[in-house]
């Protein structure tokens, strides 16, 4: 799997600014066994091997069942886990050989926003401080300049700015991600990981955040990688998606292509778990039920990693090499043997 | 600081609620008071043999209104030397404790934080030193070096440091990985602010209840090492010691040996009440933020 690198996609609607350019991304955390002399053991590889490119001003959503990586990837890319091996490519440098003060100044321009907003908030500062944090840290703004930019910045993620001075706990999900997105806005960052961003609220908060989101990325031209789990919320936000399994990437394409024309099986299955708000649709609608559980990350099968589940696998999905990421059409990638093999 | 104030006020209103609490934190304070004041209300100075108008000793005294807890066998007050014990009893468990809490929490903050070989080597070094009972422990370190006030807290520490170590290790694993520390590095911030400002205000409730157990602990550990005439060298009041040279002379001054048990028993009633309450306040953390 060397050659996966998507970056000749064609059709894809944005120009060809790579903002984000990961390849062959691998982080295995170790298993150690043993007293203080510490031998490893083994490894879950939770991101194994993955590329792809991230277009300036688009939105690539990366789904999955939990568990296949994907907030690692997110992570990974942004440096908190540090790469087993493999490259993140960010605006043209390179991120993962770089320490100290210039991966700070890189990470100016990348932020996240957490899945859960009762975690991401330290409950014993003040809003002011957690939005103003990261500008004191880097010097940017001072004194009155400073709050009132954090006002602006709460008033722009359509939080009261007279709050400033309110704790976490006094606010409910949804307005605490607003704290969360407006302390990932405070150093303008041009791209953000967002980590499944509103799995924990309600689901009529889900789209006010969600149109949040986009109103932003229109007006501050910010680059999303959106991880998620909820498919229909997907296919609303995401220009493109990649679809992950046990580590890999096992299709990507644009996000009306992926849904109308999956080509892995496993995505096929995921797209028909998505309800639909049609009756009569719905009713006709055919489930492909996976049998079984994911494989531990720990020792994944041999062969395709999805062999053990997949309804149409055959011979060559049970040996070595793994299917690679390829290009099936312009701008459609999918790793599959029964794909490539069989044709479409 | 302004939601420190806040919160301190509002753990002593919460204290203050509960009976057992309020009673726990008014002995401790009662005693705070004696330690500050103790040597300026007693009657008499601690070594000061009491004689009557004829000059003779008068030893073996019960409790009367001249001598509040009566004289132990040498004819010494037993209330004033109550008194001036109390001092050393809070002073050498306070520092060493205080000490103790400090070192820990760094310690603990540092292996929790950052894990790895460094954390494996301390952590199992501070598990084989808790294997060896206190007591033999404390023997040990006091022989070597000699009995001292100094030697007493240098005991304390060494014993202490370990526990609220472990203690805050734990609480430190379950917040390294949560979102805002995550957040406070992703904007560049230092190893020392993340420990200090990020992740130190979230371990502060174990911390609180943990330093006022230690307090108590370390408490009866200097009594006990003071009755084993390990403490603090006579002729200095040490409650614990007084409790052995009455225990001597029990059947006849039986006084002697009530009054500083009880003092020693009070003193650590108070500060275990009181760590139960701080304990039973900040297991539900909502409450309090």
């Amino acid at each position: 799997m060397v050659n996966a690198q998507p970056q000749t996609t064609t059709t894809t609607q944005h120009n060809q600014d790579v903002i984000l350019r990961v390849t062959n991304l691998k982080k295995h955390f170790p298993i150690t066994s043993g007293v203080i002399v510490q031998r490893q053991v083994g490894a879950v590889r939770a991101v194994d091997d993955v590329s792809f490119n991230v277009y300036r001003g688009e939105t690539l959503g990366l789904v999955g069942e939990s568990g296949c990586g994907k907030s690692t990837t997110g992570r990974t890319i942004l440096q908190l886990y540090r790469p087993t091996s493999g490259f993140v490519e960010f605006e043209g440098k390179e991120l993962s050989s770089m320490k100290g003060e210039e991966l700070r100044q890189m990470r100016r321009r990348m932020q996240i926003i957490f899945q859960d907003p009762y975690a991401s908030l330290n409950p014993r500062m003040t809003v002011g401080n957690i939005v103003s944090e990261p500008l004191r840290i880097h010097k940017l703004r001072q004194g009155s300049e400073l709050r009132e930019y954090v006002e602006h910045l709460l008033e722009r993620v359509g939080l009261n700015p007279f709050y400033i001075n309110r704790y976490p706990h006094e606010f409910s999900g949804g307005q605490r991600q607003r704290i969360g997105i407006a302390r990932a806005l405070a150093l303008e960052p041009s791209f953000i990981v967002a980590d499944e961003p509103i799995s924990a609220l309600d689901v009529s908060i889900q789209a006010q955040v969600v149109n949040l989101l986009e109103d932003l990325q229109s007006e501050l031209g910010l680059t999303y990688l959106f991880i998620a789990h909820d498919l229909s919320m997907v296919r609303h936000i995401c220009d493109r998606v990649a679809v992950m399994y046990l580590g890999k990437i096992v299709e990507l394409a644009n996000t009306d292509e992926l849904y109308d024309n999956p080509l892995h099986p496993y995505t096929q299955s995921l797209l028909s778990a998505v309800p639909v708000p049609d009756p009569e649709i719905e009713e006709r609608r055919q489930r492909i039920i996976l049998k079984g559980d994911l494989p531990s990350p720990a020792s994944p099968p041999p062969g395709c990693n999805f062999n053990t589940r997949c309804p149409v696998s055959f011979e060559l999905c049970y040996h070595p090499p793994d299917p690679e990421l390829v290009e099936v059409k312009p701008g459609h990638w999918v790793a599959c043997h029964r794909v490539t093999e069989t044709g479409l | 600081m302004r939601m420190i104030v806040k919160q301190t006020f509002e753990v002593l209103r919460q204290l203050s609620a509960r009976p057992l609490s309020l009673i726990g934190m008014l002995i401790v304070l009662l005693f705070l008071l004696i330690a500050l004041l103790g040597p300026t209300l007693a009657p008499y100075p601690y070594d000061e043999f009491a004689r009557d108008a004829d000059g003779m000793v008068q030893r073996r005294v019960p409790p009367s209104l001249a001598f509040l807890f009566g004289t132990d066998q040498f004819g010494r007050d037993v209330f004033s030397r109550v008194l001036w014990g109390a001092r050393e009893i809070i002073v050498i468990p306070g520092i060493a404790t205080t000490i103790a809490v400090i070192l820990g929490t760094s310690l603990g903050l540092l292996i929790g934080y950052f894990g790895g070989w460094i954390d494996e080597l301390i952590s199992r070094g501070f598990d084989s030193l808790l294997a060896i009972p206190a007591l033999v422990l404390a023997l040990v370190v006091l022989t070597t070096i000699g009995s001292s006030g100094i030697s007493v807290i240098l005991v304390i520490v060494i014993l202490y440091t370990p526990i609220v170590t472990r203690v805050i290790r734990s609480a430190t694993l379950s917040l390294r990985t949560v979102g805002y520390v995550e957040a406070a590095k992703l904007r560049g911030e230092s190893t020392a602010f993340i420990l200090f400002r990020e992740i130190l205000p979230g371990v502060l409730p174990a911390l609180v209840v943990e330093a006022a157990l230690r307090f108590s602990y370390a408490i009866f550990l200097t009594a006990s090492l003071g009755f084993l005439g390990l403490g603090v060298q006579p002729p200095s009041p040490d409650w614990g010691y007084m409790v052995n040279e009455a225990r001597e002379t029990f059947s006849r001054t039986p006084w002697a040996l009530w009054f500083p048990a009880g003092a020693i028993a009070l003193l650590v009633i108070g500060v275990n009440l009181l760590a139960d309450g701080l304990r039973r306040i900040f297991r539900y953390e909502g409450s309090l933020i």
